[in-house]
């Protein structure tokens, strides 16, 4: 039985060789690099947007097995770090420990912007509330503002959740939305902000529960959640995420979306990194919501 | 030949005996090591952090807030929960297996309850978040169902099967005769179980109870998806009904991101240290009273 397996085994590698060289000779005239396997990690934002690169690109370049785990951003770059991954993906720029880390283990991470992501602020569809300012939202999320009556809407309490503080998401709101892209300012989520571990955990939570407002990546919002439309301050127009919205700049709460390699990436990398910047890929971006870079 | 064959045994006689010795050793040893580790690993945080920030009562690592105050009190808050819904439950599924069912539905029961015992927690989990804490939600009209008690009675949950299935043997372990001399002198079923078959049993129930604890209080994937991980101290028991956030799930929500020789990763190994003290006075606590159960038990028979 044993035997069998490895016998089993055998002839499976031998199968991916074959495929991995047919591929190679049927694109010889490019000078293709030999195949192999791509370990890319980190955010759990870009995860399904990753893997559906991914699975794409294999149709293309059968030789080239693209491993995608989630994990969160941090998690990511510390398994680039560690020299784990050829890609780590994350949602918000590396942090200067982080660099000065990898430089200290003799890597340097090398930057490129992949997408771009719009933050929505969702709500249950049965709250009637339909738009805030910055400020509203940095006031309910710090706990200055705790019941839905102080912003149009029902007398009910304001339940708050966020990402846990791993989430490249979590941080991103602290520093734009709570504390209003203000360095100076040092406001936290208050306590009684609930850090739910995934993105699924609020998704199901807005679902069931009227008094709840969460956040998340537009790439995550369902029908069944209602998204709030945002004004700069309280003059300004309120405005819902779109890619138009985002690509224009108007709406507030976008971010760029980061792929980090060990130094300038060559070879099948370096090839994969390049055609996620091709149309072809960017269009996946747009049907898994995000926003498209466009050159 | 024969001379020669004792040889051989008493050969094997000592390699078996030598593993065995080493299998014995080698427990007391790794929980020495574990120990060990987390003791290196944590120590640093003592002289990154002080002492007075350690133990005050905001936690939000990725500012340097490390007070481990709400997540020892959050632990603490759902255990006590836990108990409260499994001791009894526990306790009454064991006396009613041992005492009453009659035989066919017991055979029927007690593999149930060791499949409920087998649930992956993470299953238990999704049960909480789509099911239960919508439905206490309502129930008690509450901000939100990801609260302390959604934890606590799925906790009580995973803890049932350990209580049922240690106090059952317990409960059996009790001599027919105890039962049968106390029915002999009039008593009622009850009053044989409760004042004769449960105190014959206390020591085992005891331990039931205490291994029914110590499985509540480690356990981390159902309390980090349904508890709402706020990290706020509670105050008393009306807490149970607003959010906590417990060690375990601080450990498993936070380890995966930190940052390896951070204070933030020190200080998650302190957690973990007080973590295995807490179950390490759970545990001593109860050999301590069982063994002072059996020494009396001793006595009243010799």
């Amino acid at each position: 039985m044993r035997k069998h397996r490895i016998l089993s085994l055998q002839a499976f590698l031998l199968l991916l060789f074959l495929a991995a060289c047919s591929g190679t000779d049927s694109q010889a005239g490019d000078s293709l690099p030999p195949g192999g396997t791509i370990e890319n990690k980190g955010s759990d934002t870009i995860v399904n947007l990753a893997l559906a690169w991914a699975e794409s690109y294999q149709t293309i370049h059968p030789e080239v097995r693209l491993a995608v785990t989630g994990g969160g951003s941090g998690t990511g770059i510390a398994s680039l770090i560690n020299g784990t991954v050829d890609i780590a993906n994350a949602s918000r720029q590396i942090k200067e420990e982080e660099r000065q880390d990898a430089l200290d283990n003799g890597t340097e991470p090398v930057e490129f912007v992949i997408a771009r992501d719009a933050i929505a602020v969702i709500i249950n569809p049965e709250n009637p509330v339909d738009q805030l300012t910055l400020q509203q939202i940095s006031d309910i999320y710090s706990g200055k503002l705790t019941n839905w009556q102080e912003v149009g809407g029902e007398d009910r309490p304001i339940v708050k959740l966020s990402r846990e503080t791993n989430s490249g998401t979590h941080v991103y709101f602290l520093e734009e939305v709570v504390r209003l892209g203000d360095k100076e300012n040092h406001t936290l989520f208050s306590r009684d902000t609930l850090l739910l571990p995934s993105s699924e955990g609020i998704g199901a939570e807005i679902r069931q529960n009227p008094n709840a407002i969460g956040y998340d990546g537009l790439g995550y919002v369902t029908d069944d959640m209602k998204v709030i439309a945002i004004a700069r301050s309280p003059g300004e127009p309120y405005i819902l995420p779109s890619a138009e919205s985002v690509n224009s700049g108007q709406y507030p709460v976008a971010r760029d979306l980061y792929m980090y390699t060990n130094g300038t990436p060559e070879g099948m990398v370096a090839d994969y990194l390049e055609w996620i910047l091709t149309p072809e890929a960017q269009e996946i971006v747009t049907e898994l919501g995000f926003v498209p870079i466009l050159r | 030949m024969s001379r020669s064959k004792t040889n051989q045994q008493a050969v094997n006689e000592f390699f078996i005996n030598l593993l065995i010795k080493i299998a014995g050793y080698s427990a007391i040893l790794f929980v020495g090591m574990i120990f060990l580790f987390l003791l290196l690993e944590s120590a640093p945080a003592l002289g990154e952090v002080q002492l007075g920030a350690l133990f005050s009562d905001r936690w939000y690592p990725i500012e340097d807030y490390f007070g481990v105050l709400p997540l020892i009190g959050g632990s603490l808050l759902i255990t006590i929960g836990a108990t409260l819904i499994a001791v009894p439950f526990g306790i009454g599924t064991a006396v009613f297996l041992s005492e009453i069912a009659p035989r066919w539905l017991r055979e029927i029961l007690k593999p149930l309850v060791e499949v409920l015992g087998g649930l992956p927690s993470v299953v238990l989990g999704f049960l909480g978040i789509l099911v239960f804490s919508p439905y206490l939600r309502v129930l008690f009209n509450l901000p939100t169902g990801l609260s302390a008690l959604t934890g606590a009675i799925l906790l009580g949950g995973i803890a049932i099967p350990t209580v049922v299935s240690v106090a059952e043997d317990a409960l059996d372990a009790v001599p027919r005769s105890y039962r049968d001399a106390s029915l002999a002198m009039g008593a009622t079923e009850w009053q044989t179980i409760w004042r004769v078959t449960l105190p014959a049993a206390r020591s085992g129930v005891l331990t039931a109870v205490m291994l029914g604890i110590g499985r509540a209080i480690g356990e981390t994937m159902t309390v980090m998806m349904v508890t709402g991980n706020a990290p706020i101290i509670p105050r008393g028991l009306r807490d149970l009904l607003s959010p906590v956030r417990t060690m375990t799930a601080t450990i498993a929500a936070e380890m995966g991101e930190v940052a390896n020789g951070s204070t933030h990763y020190h200080v998650l190994f302190m957690i973990g240290i007080l973590l295995f003290l807490i179950s390490l006075v759970v545990n001593v606590t109860a050999s301590a009273v069982v063994f002072r159960q059996k020494r009396r038990q001793d006595r009243i028979l010799s």
